[in-house]
C-alpha cells in the first residue's frame, strides 16, 4: 500500500528542512551572506574609528535631519512592503501593486536624499581621490582637512553608504519588476536617461546612473527569456530583500551618522 | 514551482493571512519612536562609550522587530530561526574577537 494512503497525506508533499519553499530559503541564505558583507564593512568603519586618533565628527544638524528623514522613508517603505505581501496573500492584485509602488516611491525618496547628501559633502570637500574634482569650487576648509588628515573617514563612509545605496537601488528595481514586469523596463531606461543627463559630469552619480542601464538589460533579458506572473511567494521573497536593506540602515544610521554628529 | 513548492508556499501564505494590519502599524510606530530617541540622545552630550552602547542596544531591538515581524521569522519553524540567527551571530562574534583587540592595540601602542 502506498505511504500516502497509510498516512492520509498527499504523496507529493515532502516537508523541507526549514518547512518552507526553496525560493524563500534561497533568499534567506543570500541575505545571511550579504549581512556578513555589511558586517565586514561596518567592522572596517569601526576599526578605522577606534584605531585613528582625531576621528572627525563632521555631520552638522542639517545632515542629521536629512539622515533621519531618510530613516523614516526606509521604515515607512518596510511598512508598505509588508502590506504589499499581505495584499498578495489575500489575492488583492490591485492592493499589492499599489503598496509595491508606494514602497518604490519611499525607496526612491531615500536614494534622492542620499544622493543630495553625498553631493553636498563632495562639494564641501569630503571626497575620495577617485572622484573627479568639482570645477570652480573651493572646498570648505573643514571637510578638505578631513579628507587630507583622516582619509579613512571618507573611504569607509563612501564605501559603506555607497554599498547600501546600491542595494536600495537594486531593491527598487527588483520591486519594479515584480510589480510592473515588462512595463518597468522602458521606465527604467527613462530613469537611466534622466539620471545620466541631469547629473553633471563631475558627479559620481553621472557614472553610477549606468547601474540602471545594466539593470534594464539584465531584467529585460530575464523577462524575455522567462516571462511570468509573479505570485505571492515572489512578493514575499522580494519583501525579505527589502526589509534586509532597511535592517542594515538601522546600524549604519547610528554608527556612521549619529556617532559622528557635530555637537556645538 | 513544482507541487511541493506550491504546497509549501500556500502554507506560508496561509500563516500570513492571520496577521492583522494593526500589528504592523504598531511595529512601524515603535521603530519610528526608537529612531527619534536615538536622534535626541545624540545631542545629550553623553560619553561616547555610553552613547554607543545605548544606540547599538536600540539598533538591535529595531533589528529584532524588523526580522521578527516584517520578515516573519517569528512565524517560521524553530529550526530555521535558530540556524539562521546562530550562524550570523557566530560570524559576527568571530569578527569582533579578531578585529577589535587589534584596533585598540593600534590606538594605544601605535602602528609599528
Amino acid at each position: 500500500m502506498a505511504d500516502s494512503a497509510v498516512h492520509d497525506i498527499p504523496s507529493v508533499y515532502e516537508p523541507s528542512l526549514f518547512g518552507t519553499y526553496s525560493k524563500k530559503i534561497g533568499m534567506w541564505l543570500f541575505l545571511l551572506s550579504d549581512s556578513l558583507t555589511f558586517g565586514a564593512l561596518l567592522y572596517a568603519y569601526s576599526y578605522g574609528r577606534i584605531s585613528t586618533a582625531g576621528w572627525p565628527t563632521p555631520f552638522h544638524s542639517e545632515s542629521i535631519v536629512n539622515a533621519t528623514i531618510m530613516t523614516a522613508f526606509l521604515l515607512t517603505s518596510s511598512l508598505t512592503m509588508v502590506l504589499a505581501v499581505r495584499a498578495s496573500v489575500h489575492g488583492d492584485a490591485k492592493g499589492q501593486r499599489l503598496w509595491l509602488l508606494a514602497t518604490m516611491l519611499c525607496g526612491t525618496g531615500f536614494i534622492i536624499l542620499h544622493g543630495r547628501e553625498w553631493s553636498n559633502l563632495i562639494a564641501e570637500g569630503l571626497t575620495l581621490p577617485m572622484f573627479p574634482k568639482v570645477p570652480g569650487h573651493e572646498a570648505a576648509s573643514e571637510f578638505a582637512n578631513v579628507s587630507k588628515v583622516v582619509p579613512q573617514f571618507g573611504a569607509t563612509f563612501f564605501t559603506l553608504t555607497g554599498m547600501h545605496m546600491l542595494h536600495v537601488t537594486l531593491g527598487v528595481i527588483y520591486l519594479g519588476v515584480v510589480a510592473l514586469r515588462r512595463t518597468f523596463i522602458p521606465v527604467l531606461l527613462g530613469l537611466w536617461l534622466v539620471a545620466w543627463l541631469a547629473t553633471p559630469a563631475y558627479s559620481p552619480f553621472h557614472y553610477g546612473a549606468h547601474v540602471l542601464l545594466i539593470a534594464a538589460i539584465v531584467c529585460g533579458t530575464i523577462l524575455w527569456l522567462k516571462p511570468k506572473v509573479y505570485d505571492s511567494s515572489d512578493v514575499e521573497v522580494a519583501g525579505l530583500y527589502w526589509h534586509f536593506v532597511d535592517l542594515v540602515w538601522m546600524f549604519i544610521f547610528p554608527l556612521v551618522y549619529l556617532m559622528s554628529a557635530k555637537i556645538l | 514551482m513544482d507541487t511541493i513548492q506550491v504546497a509549501l508556499a500556500e502554507r506560508a501564505a496561509e500563516q500570513q493571512r492571520h496577521h492583522g494590519k494593526a500589528l504592523f502599524f504598531w511595529v512601524w510606530g515603535a521603530l519610528l519612536v526608537m529612531t527619534a530617541v536615538e536622534v535626541i540622545l545624540t545631542y545629550q552630550n553623553m560619553q561616547p562609550g555610553k552613547m554607543l552602547t545605548i544606540l547599538l542596544g536600540l539598533s538591535f531591538v529595531k533589528a529584532a522587530l524588523i526580522i521578527g515581524y516584517f520578515m516573519h521569522l517569528k512565524y517560521e519553524v524553530s529550526r530555521m530561526k535558530w540556524l539562521t540567527m546562530c550562524s550570523v551571530v557566530a560570524c559576527l562574534i568571530l569578527m569582533t574577537i579578531f578585529f577589535f583587540p587589534d584596533a585598540f592595540r593600534i590606538l594605544y601602542l601605535g602602528v609599528k
